[in-house]
């Protein structure tokens, strides 16, 4: 269930000393070595600029890496053909930022699309298309167009569409950021459900308190580098671990003191965030 | 989930390319006026070869023997004779002499009645009818009917138009290369505006394009959604320009040109080449259209990742 270097044998998505640049920039993205293991949920969190949503874009096959190496479902993306990314795009769901609703369908057309440009007829998913939206409560405005919702309406159509196809991954830029804390918190219930059913997650927030409410990996982008900080109790295993080996209660532990500081505490400083409601407390000692 | 599913919403599904996207105005007027001025090229084309072809046909149906006067024979009796001579042969239907007031008849508009001396040498001519075909397919012996006229030793020569009839196949020939070169050069044109206005359409809604490919849409199935859209654009300007084209032919027809002009004007023959290639434009134009559309918009998606 983590997002590590390496731990899983086939993972849907794997990294290996990914570098990228646009154009000739500087290196946006440096030395990413991680795997997503297969139904596995993590947050990807940093500062804005950091490089999240190039990042997504290396996983969602929308942008190629300047150095090395990316698979995805075990494929090598750097020589895969490009008759066969289509294959790979189906099984991958992805809710953008700005969602990219195509403004002239309807509500119904635009979940409709990842079944339509597979060849599917319209009477073979019209009613599963027609389910889902009722099931995030747009069963009355299926033929409404995007530009009459409200932001959090469209944020919905834009996640039902990364859905209907049945992804094997989901990929959620910023998905609660135009959205009530209530709605957002709706969605991540969704997103939960979704994993439990087997679908591998990644949400890309800025929004801490979201990254709280469940205990998943958190990759952390900062200056171009990706620090992964394993699920609370994940960490709490281990400091039990550590502290029953270990009788003398006054030492610092290795795990907070091998990294110097948690990333996920620069991040939120940049962000200038609150810490004040942080509940699991054990691995911060300042 | 409750009983009372919502019901998907009724009608087909919404056009995946934005309405506006290849259906600009301009465009349709500009392919629309390349299909009007092919239309004309072909007709016009066709109507020199029509034209040609009854000419020639006129020309070749037809021999004259002329029979030059000579001072100790009699030019009416050798008219007669040589008459007879060619009535005689394969392949002729008709042999008429005509005697010298026939001549003087043919040269009185020029020089009015009565202005010419009694005793004026005249040649006379003798006019031989063919049955169709026949000097083409070569069953009528011109050089035979020369040989039994020398024979007979009359001044005598015959000729078969093949001249004239050259010389207006070459003309025929040279409008109708000349109309199907404009016809070329037209599709070619049409084809690359097409082009043009797929890759600017392409190009103006990326947003489109990308969330298609996002959601795993292939190449062709992209290409084919412009493919479709401007085959229609294609049919619709190539009904209205032939349409034109028809009207145009028709009005030249109705308005009794002096034939050199009408030879390279397009007119109106109601038989199937003209029915047929004015109902094949519009097709015609639609599947030069989509081919087009969907070469331009392949080649441009193949240059993306």
């Amino acid at each position: 269930m983590t997002a590590s270097p390496h731990s899983d044998p086939e993972p849907v998505v794997r990294f290996d000393n990914v570098g990228m640049r646009y154009g000739r920039g500087p290196e946006i993205l440096r030395d990413l070595s991680f795997d997503l293991p297969r139904g596995s949920f993590q947050f990807l969190t940093g500062p804005s600029g950091a490089g999240k949503t190039s990042l997504l874009k290396l996983i969602y096959l929308a942008a190629k890496p300047s150095r090395g190496l990316i698979s995805c479902f075990g494929r090598d993306v750097a020589t895969l053909p490009r008759d066969e990314l289509p294959d790979l795009r189906r099984r991958i769901g992805v809710v953008f930022q700005e969602f990219r609703l195509l403004n002239h369908l309807s509500v119904f057309d635009n979940v409709a699309l990842p079944l339509r440009v597979t060849g599917k007829k319209r009477s073979d998913y019209a009613e599963d298309v027609a389910e889902l939206l009722a099931w995030v409560g747009l069963g009355d405005k299926m033929s409404a167009l995007p530009p009459t919702l409200s932001g959090g309406e469209q944020q919905r159509v834009a996640i039902a569409r990364a859905v209907v196809g049945q992804p094997e991954i989901l990929i959620a830029d910023e998905p609660t950021g135009n959205v009530d804390p209530e709605m957002g918190m709706r969605l991540l219930r969704l997103f939960a459900e979704l994993n439990k059913l087997g679908t591998t997650i990644v949400i890309a927030t800025h929004d801490l308190q979201l990254v709280r409410m469940v205990d998943a990996p958190v990759m952390t982008l900062a200056n171009g580098h990706l620090h992964i900080r394993p699920p609370r109790s994940q960490r709490q295993r281990e400091a039990d671990l550590r502290n029953s080996l270990d009788p003398e209660p006054d030492m610092p532990s290795p795990a907070d003191t091998d990294s110097g500081e948690d990333p996920m505490d620069a991040v939120a400083r940049a962000m200038e965030m609150p810490e004040d409601d942080e509940t699991d407390g054990e691995d911060r000692d300042e | 989930m409750s009983d009372d599913l919502p019901r998907p919403p009724s009608g087909g599904a919404g056009a995946l390319l934005p309405p506006d996207a290849g259906r600009d105005r301009p465009l349709f007027v500009v392919a629309a006026i390349l299909v009007f001025l092919a239309c004309i090229a072909a007709l016009g084309a066709r109507g020199a070869w029509n034209q040609a072809q009854n000419w020639t046909t006129e020309l070749e149906s037809s021999l004259t023997i002329q029979i030059r006067p000579v001072d100790d024979r009699d030019p009416d009796a050798d008219a007669r004779r040589a008459a007879e001579i060619a009535q005689a042969l394969p392949g002729v239907r008709t042999a008429t002499p005509r005697t010298r007031d026939d001549a003087l008849a043919l040269l009185t508009p020029w020089l009015g009645e009565g202005n010419l001396p009694d005793d004026l040498p005249l040649p006379l001519m003798v006019e031989v009818e063919l049955e169709p075909r026949a000097a083409r397919d070569g069953r009528v012996a011109i050089s035979d009917l020369q040989a039994r006229l020398d024979a007979e030793g009359m001044a005598a020569s015959v000729d078969d138009h093949s001249r004239w009839a050259r010389a207006v196949r070459r003309a025929a020939g040279t409008a109708q290369t000349l109309g199907l070169s404009l016809l070329a050069l037209l599709t070619g044109a049409a084809a690359a505006v097409i082009a043009f206005a797929a890759r600017a359409s392409l190009a103006a809604r990326t947003d489109v394009i990308d969330a298609l490919h996002l959601c795993g849409a292939e190449d062709r199935f992209i290409a084919g959604l412009f493919q479709r859209r401007f085959f229609m654009l294609g049919v619709k300007s190539g009904l209205v320009g032939a349409l034109f084209a028809a009207c145009v032919s028709i009005g030249v027809s109705l308005g009794q040109s002096p034939a050199d002009i009408a030879f390279f004007l397009p007119q109106w023959a109601a038989n199937p080449f003209e029915l047929i290639l004015l109902g094949a434009a519009p097709l015609l134009a639609g599947l030069t259209s989509a081919l087009s559309a969907r070469l331009a918009v392949a080649s441009d998606l193949r240059g993306r990742w």
